[in-house]
């Protein structure tokens, strides 16, 4: 510290010293740098290959076993007695669509995050996944939509309440707290719309109501996936596009605009698409409990402090909601649906970070 | 290396909401020199950097940038002449300090571009011009005051501007780390000629520090010049309202102000 407090008079200036100190740090700052970048590289290599397992052992495992050999075959579109049916029109729409949503939660709940600085700020804690559910339920169980109206009132209800919370919590500049306790409010709001919706229903089941008040898998066809792969298709790569900006927009808002970041752009950009990643999932499967909250902080923890999270978050959304699914509905003597084993799972963890911010002296 | 960018607010009005805070501002910043601007608490000293720095829109009037307005240019050709460390940035949580310096060649680089030699290049000068290098690896939250405010400084070097603005940046800081810094920002005006503009609350080291002093008072800029020139005792009775007395500075021969309260005082005011 004191060389600084030095460096006023007595020292020449930066050009006249000798020039191996800084070269060595260059190479120090471009090591540290590489290290980051390979242990989120590994880390996206592990769950990208996890996903592929659970997915093949999803896949093969069920009442009926059926080989590798078999579920290959089916995959490439052969005919194999009883594994066509099973694998082909049950398994593989179910885990496609695991992976899918579970990449659409993972995205869209570290955008969220991410860019108002709180793992709490999730779309799941804060509305905009009940909103999307509440409106799909309603689409689906007393308009009996099709699946493309079904998305299209998911995603509406989803910047509605987005653009709500937003406006409710604005107040000279928006308060993350502010902002999380006005949604977890208009959360709790929606699942009784949703349950309301549910219980009018002319044929109420229990499958359609596990399915949007916690999300389910069960009974996935091939109708409900396609929407699903569409959307990933196209926000994605925005999103993604977005993401070195998002990044920045961490260090305030000032420090990003001083940077270069279009810091309103960015933010209307990154709500959109990530309100679109959840509403076209929840459209599919349901808001599956804490999936959005979970994946953003485990990918973190996963690849370090500083690095980009969207991918890994993604990767994350989609190996807890295969792995939630498959204990779901194996790991127990009865069936339970997908969103009770994330819920399991997400619970303490939203507890534990309610205590800490406490411990920290009240402020979210 | 001296740039010659030219940074002026003209007939610039500023303001939130109803409040009017800048009226009718006008100002030069001189190119390769170090500004300071000093002035009452809420007289919209940081206001007016905001918006030299585009982040906040003017009422009327224009902030200029070699004769371009700054709200119309785009903003990453503007971060790369020029650069802000506001008052209170924000350090996201476990972040180390080679990866925080790095956030700062943001202008620098496109969506897709890779990052290059010439961006660990300039992380690594900003790291060794702020004495900075030895953290590298540290996680920025848990660095001491002092510590951090020069990995924040290192931060806006490694953007690389000509011109650099900072709103109050010793604050929180001791006096020993006020003067730290303050160094710091004096070598790499010398060094490399970088325009500095910076908001002070401390008159006396704006002062000594300042090759030209700015006193906002009522909105506009009441004395502009030379330290000398423009602390003096009347200028303190109408930007601080207090009563004072300006001696030269034994350390630096700059005017040193001494103030005058309703206690404490051997000779009566103004003697």
């Amino acid at each position: 510290m004191s060389a600084v407090i030095a460096a006023g008079e007595g020292t020449p200036p930066a050009e006249a010293r000798d020039d191996s100190p800084s070269l060595s740090t260059a190479q120090a700052v471009a090591r540290s740098r590489r290290l980051r970048h390979r242990r989120a590289g590994i880390v996206i290599a592990v769950l990208s290959a996890l996903i592929l397992v659970v997915f093949a052992v999803s896949l093969m495992v069920g009442k009926t076993f059926y080989p590798p050999a078999d579920v290959v075959t089916v995959m490439f579109g052969g005919d194999v007695p009883g594994a066509t049916f099973t694998v082909g029109r049950l398994r593989l729409p179910r885990a496609s669509l695991a992976v899918l949503a579970g990449l659409c939660f993972g995205l869209g709940g570290v955008t969220f995050q991410t860019m108002l600085r709180n793992p709490l700020a999730s779309p799941d804690i804060i509305g905009i996944s009940s909103g999307a559910s509440a409106a799909a339920a309603f689409a689906i169980v007393t308009l009996s939509l099709g699946s493309t109206a079904v998305s299209a009132f998911a995603i509406v209800a989803g910047l509605v309440v987005a653009i709500l919370i937003y406006a409710l919590s604005y107040r000279s500049g928006v308060a993350g707290t502010r902002l999380i306790l006005i949604g977890i409010g208009m959360a709790a709001m929606l699942n009784s719309i949703t349950a309301y919706v549910l219980s009018q229903a002319a044929q109420w089941d229990l499958q359609e109501a596990e399915r949007w008040l916690t999300g389910s898998l069960n009974g996935t066809s091939w109708s409900q996936v396609v929407p699903v792969v569409v959307a990933l298709a196209v926000l994605t790569p925005v999103l993604l596009g977005q993401s070195r900006n998002l990044g920045t927009t961490q260090l305030g808002d000032d420090t990003a605009s001083a940077l270069g970041v279009r810091v309103d752009r960015t933010r209307l950009i990154a709500i959109v698409t990530a309100v679109g990643l959840i509403a076209f999932a929840t459209a599919a499967c349901g808001p599956i409990a804490f999936v959005a909250f979970l994946a953003g902080p485990i990918a973190s923890r996963l690849v370090g402090p500083g690095t980009p999270l969207l991918v890994p978050a993604g990767l994350v959304g989609a190996l807890l909601v295969l792995v939630a699914d498959f204990v779901g509905q194996f790991a127990f003597g009865t069936r339970y649906p997908v969103g009770v084993i994330t819920g399991v799972l997400g619970a303490p963890y939203l507890i534990y970070l309610i205590i800490r911010s406490n411990r920290r002296g009240g402020s979210l | 290396m001296t740039t010659d960018h030219r940074l002026t607010a003209e007939a610039l009005s500023l303001g939130y909401g109803d409040r009017t805070v800048i009226e009718g501002l006008d100002l030069e910043v001189p190119p390769g020199r170090v500004t300071a601007i000093v002035g009452a608490n809420a007289c919209g000293k940081s206001t007016l950097l905001r918006s030299m720095s585009r982040l906040l829109a003017p009422r009327t009037g224009h902030v200029l940038l070699d004769g371009k307005e700054v709200h119309r240019m785009p903003a990453k050709q503007l971060a790369r002449t020029m650069g802000l460390l506001p008052q209170s940035p924000i350090a996201p949580e476990g972040i180390t300090v080679s990866d925080l310096v790095g956030r700062g060649r943001h202008p620098h680089q496109g969506i897709f571009t890779r990052w290059s030699a010439a961006d660990d290049a300039a992380v690594a000068d900003a790291l060794d011009a702020t004495d900075t290098a030895g953290l590298a690896d540290r996680p920025v939250d848990e660095l001491s005051g002092g510590q951090r405010q020069r990995v924040w400084i290192a931060m806006a070097l490694a953007q690389q501007t000509e011109l650099l603005l900072l709103d109050e940046p010793t604050t929180f800081l001791d006096v020993s780390h006020q003067v730290e810094v303050l160094d710091l920002l004096t070598d790499l005006n010398r060094r490399r000629g970088t325009t500095i503009v910076m908001v002070l609350h401390d008159l006396n080291l704006a002062a000594r520090y300042a090759d030209h002093l700015v006193a906002l008072a009522g909105g506009r800029v009441h004395a502009a010049g030379d330290p000398t020139a423009v602390l003096t005792e009347d200028v303190v009775r109408t930007v601080f309202g207090l009563d004072s007395r300006v001696i030269p500075d034994p350390v630096s021969g700059k005017p040193l102000m001494l103030p005058i309260g309703r206690h404490h005082a051997i000779a009566p005011a103004g003697a």
